[in-house]
């Protein structure tokens, strides 16, 4: 039976594993990834399984795991770096945006650059500063870099393969807080294109695009505004950079409202982006400016604020109303 | 100075001294600055008087590049100019040091060794032309890219070399870095890592004695190659205006990486006689009677002193070489002036491997706008 029900968690294992048996050049490389299976246990048996050559516990650096990832990449590897939280990654922000994503181009091709930079991302388990932040503008921002996010365990099972089989660098986003959701996950299925956005439930009224963590809240909203009489239109974007808007602006022109949700703070965020995009697209079927739903423009809050800082459900259907509302 | 005090402390060069710093602890000479050679306990070199020969032609050759690379600058043929001035002996000795097998990880004034590796001087002038970032092929010539980070090659370097050991490969790795990349993270970074994993990589330090302006007393307060040691791995400190020791050195560090026995820290005490860049006022920061005292440890100077008082080279010899470096200096006159700028689509070319829908349809656009001016003129 090629189907299971499996966690995002779970998924990721999987789909690592299946990546290293695939490819004897993918090497795994974090802070505590090996005997401890990394602090989400995403790679949870995998250095038993591989050894300590392919599952590797760097010391704790985070510029150095990118840094000698690009070295191996050099070397026909494949690294897959573990960045144990989000707010831990700016210590390599150097090595990524002037190293892994600018050496194909500044080699004119000579040099590929498969790195995956897996970031779990995103707030909402009441965790310490820098745990709970969403970098992903850093990166969409960066020309050479590719930006994911998973929302989902089909998503998270699929995605983190053809991600570590791609050409170019990409910085891979994991939903942190939904990492124990399930789903059934068929892992013999031909899987979506990585850089590809998806309807995930059909409406008339309002567009909603959401990545990662918030797909689920606005699906959630979805459902509420359903029950009264509201049809919402989900897309989960799943690409960040290169953005897929082109089902977007079909469903935008048929809408004609547009609400873009994420958990980074709205100023120069992804919704920023989308909102300029869709506009210029989708201007003569616009019944309402493209709204953006996103955390406040603060450092993240210590978590006994960050049920008031971070979108919910209420909050996109506020959004919903100010869009209906034109 | 309690550190100094800890270690044997006598002049670097003797009777030349280091005005600026406190005086340092010895260093491996081979070649005195009067061209003398001298014996070393623990380096030795033997070369037959071939590789003298072509070691000096290295030197000069790489300097009549770089004097004819700045002048270029001056005339508004290159934007700007890296020069390496007073430090060919540190980068011919470390060129020459590397193997077939070996991989290079440059900064961005590597000429010298870019021309032991057999890069095209024009591929290099291509760079600071402002026509690509490096012509060269850093696969075909095992010589990376230049890195204009500081510091950050280093990492590159560690992560290849812990590929070369995982590929069971007989190379290793050269990571060149200045004297101001020793306070950068991700150079300590590199050597924690070189260390961890046993890496094969010798990280070249050419201590030019400054940061753009900024004197090495800055950067450290203890001479440079003793970092290794907090690291642990061995720091060795050489005359990096003497080829020949340097070369030893080098080859010796190299050969231990190879057979295994993981990093070494190279300390090429040395001095940048030129401009940081072309862009740059050295007079601003540093005394003439510093660089004239430098000039008296000129690297070219003591080979040629060397090969005369030796036999190993005549006036023939001397012509001969000096005729080539004209007609290398023609070429990369010509070269240059004659260079094409690339076409505007070549900035969309090659940031992917595979190139996203989103900037095919930003490039389509660039043209097409392009293509206007192009109709309105004729």
């Amino acid at each position: 039976m090629s189907t299971q029900t499996l966690t995002i968690g779970k998924a990721l294992n999987l789909g690592l594993r299946r990546a290293m048996e695939d490819d004897a050049k993918v090497v795994l490389m974090g802070e505590d990834i090996g005997r401890l299976g990394g602090v989400f246990r995403i790679t949870d048996g995998l250095q038993k399984d591989f050894g300590e050559d392919r599952v590797v516990d760097t010391p704790l650096a985070e510029a150095g795991i990118l840094g000698t990832a690009v070295g191996l990449a050099m070397r026909g590897y494949r690294p897959v770096c573990e960045i144990q939280f989000d707010g831990f990654v700016f210590p390599a922000y150097n090595q990524i945006v002037t190293q892994v994503a600018k050496i194909h181009a500044r080699s004119r091709g000579r040099l590929a650059m498969p790195v995956v930079i897996r970031i779990p991302f995103g707030g909402g388990i009441g965790a310490v500063e820098h745990h709970s932040e969403s970098p992903e503008a850093y990166f969409a921002h960066t020309p050479g870099l590719k930006v994911v996010a998973v929302s989902n365990p089909v998503d998270a099972y699929w995605g983190i393969q053809q991600a570590i089989a791609h050409p170019d660098p990409i910085v891979f986003l994991e939903p942190k807080r939904r990492y124990w959701d399930k789903a059934e996950v068929d892992t013999a299925a031909t899987p979506d294109p990585l850089f590809a956005s998806r309807l995930v439930r059909g409406g008339d009224d309002v567009t909603v695009l959401a990545y990662g963590p918030m797909v689920k809240t606005v699906l959630q909203a979805a459902e509420a505004a359903a029950e009264e009489g509201r049809s919402l239109e989900v897309v989960d974007l799943r690409t960040i950079s290169p953005l897929d808007l082109d089902p977007v602006v079909d469903s935008v022109r048929r809408t004609g409202r547009c609400v873009v949700v994420h958990e980074a703070p709205v100023t120069l965020g992804l919704g920023a982006e989308i909102a300029a995009r869709v506009t210029e697209a989708c201007f003569h079927s616009l019944e309402a400016p493209v709204l953006r739903v996103g955390g406040y423009d603060t450092p993240y809050p210590p978590s006994k604020l960050e049920e008031e800082y971070l979108p919910d459900l209420d909050r996109v259907l506020d959004a919903v109303d100010r869009a209906m509302g034109f | 100075m309690s550190v100094s005090s800890a270690t044997e402390v006598v002049d670097p060069v003797p009777g030349a001294g280091a005005p600026h710093l406190p005086r340092q602890p010895d260093l491996v000479q081979l070649l005195t600055p009067e061209g003398e050679r001298v014996e070393h306990p623990q380096y030795s070199l033997d070369l037959d008087a071939d590789e003298l020969r072509d070691l000096y032609r290295d030197l000069a050759l790489v300097r009549r590049w770089d004097v004819e690379a700045t002048a270029l600058q001056r005339q508004g043929e290159l934007g700007i100019w890296a020069s390496l001035l007073g430090q060919e002996a540190a980068q011919v000795g470390a060129g020459r040091a590397l193997q077939p097998g070996d991989m290079a990880f440059p900064t961005y004034r590597e000429h010298g060794v870019a021309w032991t590796r057999g890069v095209d001087p024009l591929h290099v002038i291509s760079l600071f032309r402002g026509v690509d970032n490096g012509g060269w092929d850093p696969v075909a010539t095992a010589f990376n890219l230049y890195t204009v980070v500081i510091g950050a090659q280093t990492l590159h370097a560690t992560g290849y070399a812990m590929g070369l050991q995982r590929d069971g490969a007989e190379g290793a790795v050269l990571a060149f870095l200045g004297d101001g990349a020793t306070s950068q993270g991700e150079v300590n970074e590199a050597m924690i890592w070189a260390a961890s994993f046993s890496a094969p990589v010798v990280f070249f330090c050419q201590n030019n004695q400054y940061a753009i302006s900024v004197p090495l007393e800055r950067q450290s307060r203890v001479p440079l190659y003793q970092r290794a040691a907090g690291f642990g791995f061995p720091g060795v400190r050489v005359d990096g205006n003497d080829v020949l020791a340097v070369l030893a050195v080098t080859r010796a560090a190299l050969a231990a990486a190879r057979e295994g026995q993981g990093p070494t820290f190279v300390e090429a005490f040395t001095y940048r006689m030129g401009a940081h860049t072309t862009s740059d006022d050295p007079t601003r920061y540093r005394l003439a009677s510093e660089l004239e005292e430098w000039k008296l440890r000129d690297p070219i100077a003591r080979v040629k002193a060397y090969l005369s008082r030796s036999g190993t080279a005549d006036q023939d010899f001397f012509d001969a070489v000096e005729a080539e470096a004209d007609e290398l200096a023609a070429r990369i006159r010509r070269g240059t002036t004659e260079m094409p700028d690339p076409p505007g689509t070549a900035m969309f070319d090659q940031v992917f491997a595979e190139q996203t829908p989103h900037l095919a349809a930003q490039q389509a656009a660039f043209e097409a706008y392009q293509a206007t001016f192009e109709e309105a003129s004729e």
